[in-house]
């Protein structure tokens, strides 16, 4: 008997729960020759702003032990055509969609989440308020909690009540319970933890800050216990919450330790950099190995590490 | 845009020689019948350091010659210059070691349908790809005549049999230990200015492809040069290779040199603009 992976991010259904990140997958069509993307729980798209945007200056990736910072600065087309040409390509493959947005402004948020609302087949909309790639860290809005609460209550109040808000936080931050209370509160029905940590490399041939940006987003394994950690303090202050885990993950292993701590679905991202069969091993080896623990689904492993020992 | 990456195979490659070659090492791994998807131009993403390595991204290296024939079926030759942790690594691999490569990646050379004077620069080990290319435009009737350049004798990556398919190779050093002393671009111009070079093909440094691409501007040469920027994963996910590139229109956007390139027109890469924030296109 197989295992049954379905999943729920709010009103949304995946039968699947590994996902990809955010920026990490583009739009999809590049990983498509790797492994067919409906087998997946969804695409969670590169964050899309309402114009097309060049992005940072290169130098933007040092690698880092066991992981690396990127500087990509939001490059991308722009709604209007990712809309156009991403969206309709990837319903066609029959994947699921998770649309990730970005904005300078709150009402950036809200208008994207406006054109987002006619837009039939997708699944859930990713609210990114935590890229640390802008040039005003004042940007951050997640850093921030009345400005996260701005923007996830504008693009809440746009949408009405059907498509599912992901708020996608930061761990640069003091109390990320205290932010992630004050995102449901303003309307986000799920969460995705977590965002890259802001980290600097410095070249010592030119012994300037290595990144044509200087600062860049720290990811891969390195960042894992950080992910763990965030996850499993959500989960405990709000257990019915789902949260989309993400940073670090590259095995079964690893996915299955983000589940444990409080996750509902697992997002790979930079080891689709190493290996852009990832996503999909990462799902047949966490489904074995829920399977050799006596699991008969997922969802009763979701939180598993809070339980409360009974005689 | 689909068909992005439609070539490329995962795949665990048996390495079957590792020779040091002066500074470099000439690695061939056995890829089996899928070489004959491979194109000069195309590179090959390696994961370095084994199953438990620090090491997550994956390391490019151009592909420099293929062979259909022989013991292993079909097998591709890397040149690689043993600089960082992860090519290091790579370089100490005995031979029959099992190594986790994608390939073919990234736009070829595009080759001539009739033939043509062809020019092959190559700086430093960036030559390699240019003694395989050189093999097929051979074949096809061109006229090849190839220059090698590097700073020194020991940068240079002239392997015997490469030299076989080139009607001449010129050599030329910064400091006169081989060859002539001086750089590519004064023998370039001399070829330019006799009409002696319908396509220039251009492997090495971003600085020499940029000096090609000054040479070439206002001619009727066209300039194919193979770029070099970092890449974290070479399947044009993440963004970071990206260079100024115009299209036709002359509206330039960054492209990614893994899945736009390596290959591209070097009279359409905006060489001032690389490394800069780009102006926003109104």
């Amino acid at each position: 008997m197989s295992i049954d992976l379905s999943t729920t991010l709010g009103s949304a259904w995946f039968p699947a729960p590994v996902f990809t990140a955010s920026g990490c997958a583009s739009s999809g069509k590049e990983l498509a020759q790797f492994f067919p993307l409906q087998e997946i729980g969804a695409v969670v798209t590169k964050s899309i702003m309402t114009k097309a945007r060049h992005g940072r200056p290169t130098p933007r990736m040092a690698e880092t032990p066991s992981g690396m910072l990127n500087s990509i600065g939001l490059q991308g087309p722009g709604i209007d055509a990712f809309l156009a040409n991403d969206v309709p390509w990837l319903l066609e493959q029959k994947a699921r969609v998770i649309v990730s947005i970005a904005g300078e402004t709150v009402e950036e948020y809200s208008s994207l989440a406006r054109k987002l609302r006619a837009v039939p087949g997708i699944s859930a909309i990713e609210v990114n308020i935590s890229c640390p790639n802008v040039e005003n860290r004042g940007l951050v809005f997640a850093c921030d909690p009345d400005a996260a609460h701005a923007v996830i209550d504008g693009v809440r109040r746009t949408l009405g009540g059907e498509l599912p808000i992901i708020a996608k936080l930061s761990p640069d931050v003091t109390n990320i319970v205290e932010i992630a209370k004050i995102v449901v509160d303003a309307g986000a029905d799920a969460l995705a933890l977590i965002n890259t940590l802001l980290g600097m490399v410095i070249n010592l041939d030119t012994m300037r800050p290595h990144l044509g940006g200087k600062t860049g987003g720290l990811s891969g394994p390195a960042i894992r216990p950080v992910a763990v950690r965030a996850i499993y303090q959500v989960h405990a202050a709000m257990p019915k919450v789902p949260i989309l885990g993400m940073g670090g993950v590259a095995t079964g292993r690893d996915a299955l330790e983000l589940i444990l701590a409080g996750a509902s679905g697992v997002s790979v991202g930079t080891a689709s950099f190493g290996n852009p069969e990832a996503p999909i091993k990462v799902q047949r080896e966490l489904a074995e190995l829920l399977t050799a623990r006596g699991f008969n689904s997922l969802r009763e492993a979701i939180g598993f590490a809070h339980r409360v020992e009974s005689q | 845009m689909a068909g992005i990456n439609r070539h490329a195979k995962t795949m665990v490659a048996t390495l079957v020689s590792n020779k040091r070659v002066g500074q470099y090492h000439q690695l061939i791994l056995d890829v089996g019948g899928v070489v004959n998807d491979f194109r000069p131009g195309n590179f090959v993403a390696v994961a370095v350091g084994g199953d438990r390595s620090s090491m997550v991204l994956r390391r490019a290296f151009a592909i420099s010659r293929i062979s259909d024939r022989g013991a292993y079926g079909g097998t591709m030759e890397i040149i690689v210059a043993p600089h960082g942790s992860g090519s290091r690594w790579f370089c100490a691999q005995p031979e029959g070691s099992e190594i986790d490569v994608i390939a073919p990646l990234g736009q070829p050379f595009g080759i001539p349908t009739h033939p043509v004077n062809a020019l092959l620069v190559g700086g430093g080990y960036g030559s390699a790809p240019l003694f395989g290319l050189a093999e097929i435009l051979k074949d096809r009737g061109c006229t090849v005549d190839m220059i090698l350049g590097a700073s020194t004798a020991g940068k240079i990556y002239a392997p015997l049999e490469g030299k076989r398919a080139v009607n001449t190779l010129r050599i030329f050093t910064e400091d006169g230990s081989m060859g002539t002393a001086g750089r590519v671009t004064d023998p370039i111009t001399e070829l330019l200015a006799a009409n002696r070079v319908d396509v220039i093909y251009s492997c090495g440094p971003m600085g020499m492809l940029k000096a090609i691409s000054a040479l070439t501007a206002n001619t009727d040469v066209v300039h194919q040069c193979a770029v070099e920027e970092s890449m974290a994963c070479g399947v044009g996910i993440c963004m970071t290779c990206v260079l100024p590139v115009a299209d036709e229109a002359g509206v330039v956007t960054m492209k990614r040199s893994c899945i736009d390139g390596p290959v591209m027109d070097g009279a359409l890469v905006q060489w001032d603009l690389v490394g800069q924030v780009l102006p926003v296109n109104e």
